[in-house]
């Protein structure tokens, strides 16, 4: 792929649609639907090959463009189009008002981005709240390091062929609350520390998994000293604290769903 | 009480407040003194503070009165304070802007206006209570109808939600030009 692809960010469907239609300097009360609908569905295919997560909204979209271009194509006031049938109205009608509604908060979101904004143009004294404050001397830690980590513990586990016939004693829940706790008592703990006590497969599963969806909500955080260095684990304030203080172990248990 | 005196207070009380001080306020800690007293006195020090060489403006936002440093001098306070600054991403503007001018309002009618799921902007929004929950509306599912808040006012220095720019009519809409420089690819989900 030698062509270079320059792609804007669309926030969605309607914003690539009035992307089309300013590029092809056609008004947007007569959309030609043809056309604009040809070049949408050229741009999800460039979005595709790209390996964009396409939002579902934009294929809806390109249903009712494909929709629309085929009633253009029906003799107006042809009453036999089960439904939509509504007198010869333009069939771009509904289309046109969405663009106008959406350009319009468009609009509106630009002059706000314009205004004098708190800790971006103008600050107050003292706590303006700075976001991501790097911690530092920490670093995140990366789900291959992660995993390499858990590979680790999996393989200290004694070799010998337990016949694991204990039923599903510990739940992730279980386990959770149990990381919290713990990590409420210590403010940080150490990735082997944690599991040093786990005996069975099983267990160790179930505690990465504990602490995989506590970093999905964020009430703990993953970090390291240095590539390679030990994991380590640490409560996380609520996302605004935890980007202006360094290190709460307030009792984040609430998000741990 | 003397006219200087009052001002001086009042500097005072805006140099300590940790947020916005409200006229009613000012008039609470300064005993004997009134309204239109406080409120020519803090006219005084904004305009002092406007026309002066000073760094910092008195602004009037939320409902009340703040120090703010002044707007030319952003790059050397972000440079002092660290840290990134904080970034306004379009998703988040849309979205915030179509909830100040339709409040209260539905998730799902803000997304039928933006045409997409604003599922995680509207999590982070309220993370960063910029909204909130106000009511439930009386339609099946009881869904929460949302509405901006104080920070919003105080974040977009706005006294309050009169001071938002009238909303375009529909036909006043104008496509503005495509800016030409094109934005790296990257993950929109910011704010």
């Amino acid at each position: 792929m030698s062509t270079q692809v320059q792609l804007e960010i669309f926030e969605g469907p309607l914003d690539l649609l009035l992307h089309l239609i300013k590029k092809n300097e056609v008004s947007i009360t007569d959309i030609p639907i043809a056309a604009i609908t040809e070049q949408y569905l050229a741009t999800l295919e460039v979005m595709q090959s790209l390996n964009l997560d396409l939002a579902g909204e934009f294929l809806v979209m390109a249903a009712t463009l494909i929709h629309i271009k085929s009633r253009m194509l029906l003799p107006a006031g042809d009453g036999t189009t089960e439904e939509d049938d509504d007198d010869g109205e333009d069939p771009r009608e509904e289309l046109v008002r969405r663009l106008l509604e959406y350009q319009r908060f468009k609009d509106a979101a630009e002059k706000l981005g314009q205004r004098e904004i708190l800790a971006r143009d103008v600050f107050i004294r003292s706590g303006t709240p700075v976001e991501d404050v790097p911690v530092p001397n920490l670093r995140e830690v990366s789900v291959f390091e992660l995993l390499n980590a858990l590979k680790r513990v999996l393989e200290r586990l004694p070799k010998e062929n337990v016949h694991e016939i204990t039923l599903d004693k510990i739940t992730v829940r279980e386990k959770m609350t149990f990381l919290l706790d713990t990590l409420r008592a210590r403010s940080k703990v150490l990735f082997d520390a944690l599991f040093a006590e786990v005996k069975t497969r099983m267990e160790v599963v179930v505690t990465f998994l504990a602490m995989l969806e506590l970093v999905k909500a964020r009430a703990i955080r993953i970090f390291q000293d240095e590539l390679g260095g030990p994991i380590q684990i640490e409560a996380a304030a609520g996302m605004d604290e935890a980007s202006i203080l360094p290190v709460i172990s307030t009792g984040e248990e609430d998000h741990g769903t | 009480m003397e006219r200087e005196e009052v001002k001086s207070i009042i500097d005072s009380l805006l140099f300590v407040a940790d947020g916005p001080v409200t006229l009613q306020r000012f008039q609470e800690v300064i005993e004997g003194s009134n309204k239109d007293e406080i409120r020519s006195a803090l006219v005084e020090l904004q305009k002092e503070l406007e026309n002066g060489p000073r760094g910092v403006r008195l602004v009037e936002v939320a409902g009340g009165y703040q120090m703010r440093t002044a707007k030319g001098n952003a790059e050397w306070v972000k440079k002092f304070l660290g840290g990134r600054p904080a970034r306004m991403g379009r998703a988040t503007l849309e979205t915030l802007a179509i909830i100040a001018y339709r409040q209260p309002i539905t998730k799902a009618e803000i997304e039928a206006i933006r045409g997409v799921d604003v599922d995680g902007v509207i999590s982070t929004l309220l993370e960063r209570e910029l909204v909130r929950a106000v009511a439930r509306k009386d339609v099946p599912g009881r869904p929460f109808l949302y509405g901006t808040t104080q920070q919003f006012l105080e974040l977009f220095n706005l006294k309050d939600l009169t001071q938002l720019p009238t909303l375009k009519e529909m036909d006043e809409i104008t496509l503005p030009e495509i800016p030409g420089e094109t934005i790296p690819i990257e993950n929109t989900e910011e704010c």
